[in-house]
């Protein structure tokens, strides 16, 4: 075939590869559409269904009980403070103590940075369970740590586990990497003749932090803020492990609610309101950082 | 004078950080100690005395290997599957300019950023609604579902460092689409491609929440810790937990050493 | 060989078109390269240049307008199917292959015989044979430069497209990859289109430069021809420097004109425009002009008194501004023969010079077009 005799056919291999991108999509998106969006749909579904008989064992019919909602809110709004509280204190704490180790590996840390990548992520490597319940060794009445705090008289109730302290704790420890990876991340663009380039304009260094270095880490800030308040306030592990029964998070209710009480519909209420609750807070998200950058 | 604050200010950094890392390792040291213990009851929770008795007889307790070969197997198909399909959504995203690639994004940043209960509540909605029995097959297309995600924020990582231009190079050089693909795109993205399946990998093996909403009667190495926590876990698990985080490790450090070597000057 | 065309052809671009939305990066181009030829296309940033090229190359397609090697139109042709190479600016290198593999890739795809034979024999072409195992990152830039030569070379194109190679390179390293190209060039036979926005470096290498603005080609010709005979300010002023005298047609006296400038006259000769009344636009380049101290005799027939304003030293020349007592500003270029003898700020002056060094434009372009963009725009 010459050149010129090819034309058609090249004509419609073009065409063919600006299709390419939705080609490839189709499988992936597709998946996440059935098995992510579409379950979504199902969840407020069952939220809105009427109990068939007296016991559970009874099973659901599909309704239209938007009441469901509001009872569920009344009984277990507790818990729904308590998770966000929670969370909220535990990411606070993550962003104080993430800063300065992103900071160092970002700033200071030339020869060492990899190294330290590796370790903070290595615990991702070791169970998620053990580490929590670790903490349970590490933090338990005749363990070295309580007994030290016991002696200068820093516990009221003598002790760290089964309190708030200890759930909150946990759930530090658990997220602590997904606040300093973004961090790292952002910290790290920061072209450090910035920092010069302040001190030559007379900003002595504290000045020269707030005003250059805290405004430009903002994205990863905000990013690593949400990677962890997200997922620390549906939690429930480090409830269960660490906390006592006046310390459970709405994941815990969500859990017992579904698995063991097989109460779908008041269960789906409550996951659809905190759901609610999220999205609401990636929109304002999205609203400041646009979608370009996400993934 | 402003010599020695800069230089307490820049210890105190340091200082803080190590202590940090220390902060982090804390509950690994704990972990893989205690795989060495004797426990004294059933729970293994503070040293007792040192034995090998759990490295030696790992699978006295066979339900522990067998949620342990679950979670192996479930964890390399989630692997295949979703690194397959979450390449192919990153080449889309990266590689091509097309309409609503926003909003691809997007949706896939999603269950990223969907806390777990809501991922494991939904799904089980969807699986009774549907009346798909809960098991191995729930297990993993649950899994698959939330470890899509990750796949395209490592891969995006690695496609979006890598100069276009090579790939209009290959196409200069008489390479047909596929061949360009072929032989220079699949190549030069195969480190990324690796490390989200490594990732993949230990996303799936490791999960809690999701899995327990989906699994029905399968126990996987999770499941059984969960179930064996307020008992007491048996150190037989501590001494695998062991050898998978030394394993991972080993790989990662494994194949940065790789990628360092090729990268020297010579 | 695997180029099983017979003899290599001219190149056709007719009514080139590219747009990106509103922007028209290419307008309307129709241009000739000729076979075998040393051809740049010069020009700023933003030109137009790199897009037509990735045309050529198949890597961008045109709105409009068609691309033909000799009677094939190539228009259509994906790049892998084009008897058309290219080397990159950032030469583009493929990371993961060794220096050898990268030079055989293009014959791989073509399956070509001998591979090793043409490898082997290209990698002595540009001295690089000791460092065929290597990879690109191991390699220094001008090393990395000569392997995207070789890589394109070697499959014998018709043509093949060079997007400023020389770029990342130090001045010395630069010149000698000036010359080398142009060497391999002429031993070739091939048609080179070298793409760059260095003029110095377009017509030491160059048969044929056409510059380019705005997507459009401003005139086309021989290095000399256009630097001697420019025939837009565009041209004038991007092409070394150029002074630009805005005046009147005072009368044709045989074969010259007479032009009113303020109160001066200069003279262009007739053959060198078609303009006989009315406004018109006079060029001379600072280098033509002689930089005397008023009162002298014997000076070419174009005089203009004026001031010194300023002297810069430069090295190979003493560079003038002078100032004339109506406010036009123009450039001298005294070469540097004794410099004992160089002008001080103040001093009272004539520029001369011949009537036939002169170049007439077109009187209603903007006289700034071309010139570097200053602090006061």
């Amino acid at each position: 075939m010459s050149d010129v005799q090819n034309l058609s056919l090249i004509k419609s291999i073009k065409n063919r590869k600006s299709r390419t991108p939705y080609l490839l999509l189709i499988p992936g998106i597709g998946w996440l559409f059935f098995f992510f969006l579409f379950p979504l749909s199902t969840l407020l579904a069952t939220s809105l269904q009427k109990p068939a008989g007296a016991s559970p064992d009874d099973g659901f019919l599909p309704a239209f009980k938007v009441s469901n909602y509001s009872l569920a809110l009344v009984e277990y709004y507790p818990q729904f403070i308590r998770a966000f509280t929670y969370s909220a204190i535990a990411t606070i704490v993550c962003l104080l103590l993430a800063y300065p180790i992103a900071y160092y590996m970002a700033f200071r840390a030339r020869k060492y940075r990899n190294l330290m990548l590796v370790l903070i992520v290595a615990p991702f490597f070791a169970s998620f369970l053990l580490r929590t319940n670790a903490w349970k060794t590490i933090l338990s009445g005749d363990g070295f740590v309580v007994t030290f705090l016991n002696s200068i008289n820093l516990l009221p109730q003598g002790r760290i586990l089964n309190t708030s302290i200890a759930v909150i704790a946990g759930l530090v420890y658990n997220f602590l990497p997904f606040m300093i990876l973004p961090l790292y991340t952002s910290l790290e663009k920061i072209d450090s003749r910035l920092i010069e380039a302040a001190g030559d304009l007379y900003s002595p260094p504290s000045q020269s932090f707030w005003k250059v270095v805290w405004p430009l880490s903002l994205p990863g800030v905000v990013s690593g803020t949400l990677l962890t308040f997200i997922p620390a306030s549906g939690d429930y592990i480090n409830a269960e492990l660490l906390g006592s029964i006046n310390n459970k998070m709405i994941g815990n209710v969500i859990q017992s609610q579904f698995i063991d009480l097989r109460d779908y519909p008041t269960a789906s209420a409550l996951s659809f309101t905190f759901m609610a609750v999220i999205l609401v807070m990636i929109y304002l998200y999205i609203r400041r950082a646009g979608t370009e950058n996400l993934v | 004078m402003n010599t020695v604050i800069k230089i307490i200010r820049e210890k105190t950094l340091q200082v803080f950080s190590v202590l940090i890392l220390f902060y982090l390792m804390l509950p690994l040291l704990v972990i893989i100690l205690l795989s060495f213990n004797k426990p004294k009851g059933r729970q293994n929770t503070s040293w007792n005395e040192f034995s090998l008795d759990a490295w030696t007889n790992i699978c006295r307790d066979q339900t522990i290997c067998r949620s342990f070969s679950t979670s192996i197997q479930i964890g390399l198909l989630v692997t295949i599957i979703a690194t397959i399909l979450g390449t192919m959504i990153s080449f889309a995203l990266i590689r091509h300019r097309y309409k609503g690639r926003g909003t691809t994004s997007l949706f896939v940043f999603l269950p990223l950023a969907t806390p777990e209960v809501i991922l494991g509540a939904s799904l089980l909605a969807l699986f009774l609604n549907i009346f798909i029995p809960l098991g191995f097959w729930t297990i993993l297309l649950a899994q698959i579902t939330f470890t899509i995600s990750f796949v395209v924020v490592v891969v995006n990582a690695r496609l979006a460092g890598m100069d276009p231009r090579l790939e209009q190079a290959a196409m200069d050089l008489y390479a047909t689409p596929f061949q360009t693909f072929r032989l220079v795109t699949l190549p030069i993205a195969l480190p990324g491609i690796l490390a989200a399946a490594l990732l993949s990998f230990s996303l799936s093996f490791d999960d809690f929440i999701v899995t327990s909403f989906n699994s029905g009667r399968i126990v996987t190495f999770p499941i059984y810790i969960w179930g064996a926590a307020q008992r007491g876990i048996p150190p037989q698990v501590n001494v695998i937990a062991t050898i998978m985080f030394v394993g991972s490790l080993l790989l990662v450090l494994l194949a940065s050493l790789i990628s360092k070597s090729r990268k020297a000057k010579v | 060989m695997v180029n099983s065309r017979p003899k290599v052809e001219d190149l056709h671009l007719v009514n080139l078109t590219k747009n990106f939305g509103d922007f028209k990066a290419v307008d309307n181009l129709t241009l000739t390269i000729p076979a075998g030829s040393f051809f740049a296309l010069l020009g700023p940033s933003g030109c137009g240049k790199t897009t037509t090229l990735r045309m050529v190359a198949g890597l961008e397609q045109p709105t409009s307008g068609q691309i033909k090697l000799g009677n094939d139109d190539i228009t259509d042709l994906p790049p892998y199917r084009r008897w058309v190479n290219t080397v990159f600016q950032s030469y583009a290198l493929f990371p993961h292959l060794t220096i050898y593999e990268n030079v055989a890739f293009g014959l791989r795809r073509q399956k070509a015989s001998n591979i090793d034979d043409q490898v082997k024999r290209m990698l002595e072409l540009v001295e690089l044979t000791s460092l065929a195992q290597r990879k690109p990152q191991q390699l220094s830039g001008g090393q990395q430069q000569r392997v995207a030569v070789a890589r394109a070379l070697i499959n014998e194109p018709d043509v093949l497209l060079l997007d400023e190679p020389l770029g990342a390179l130090d001045l010395k390293l630069r010149r000698q990859m000036q010359l080398e190209l142009k060497r391999i060039q002429t031993e070739v036979g091939i048609t080179f289109v070298h793409v760059t926005h260095d003029q110095e470096e377009a017509m030491t290498m160059a048969d044929t430069v056409a510059v380019m603005n705005e997507g459009r080609i401003e005139q086309m010709g021989s290095p000399v021809q256009i630097y001697e005979h420019p025939r837009t300010v565009f041209v004038a002023n991007f092409l070394g420097q150029s002074n630009l005298f805005e005046g009147t047609v005072a009368g044709v006296e045989k074969d010259e004109i007479a032009v009113k400038l303020a109160d001066s006259i200069i003279y262009v000769p007739t053959s060198s425009t078609e303009i006989r009344s009315g406004r018109i636009v006079v060029g001379v380049r600072p280098e033509k002009v002689k930089i005397v101290d008023q009162g002298k005799t014997g000076l070419p027939k174009n005089q203009i008194n004026g001031s010194i304003k300023n002297t810069a030293f430069v090295g190979v020349s003493t560079q003038y501004e002078v100032e004339t007592n109506w406010g036009l500003e123009i450039s001298a270029f005294e070469q540097n023969v004794d410099p004992t003898d160089l002008g001080r700020p103040g001093q009272a002056v004539t520029i001369a010079w011949e009537p036939r060094h002169s170049f007439v434009l077109d009187p209603d372009e903007d006289l700034t077009a071309g010139l570097d963009p200053t602090w006061t725009e």
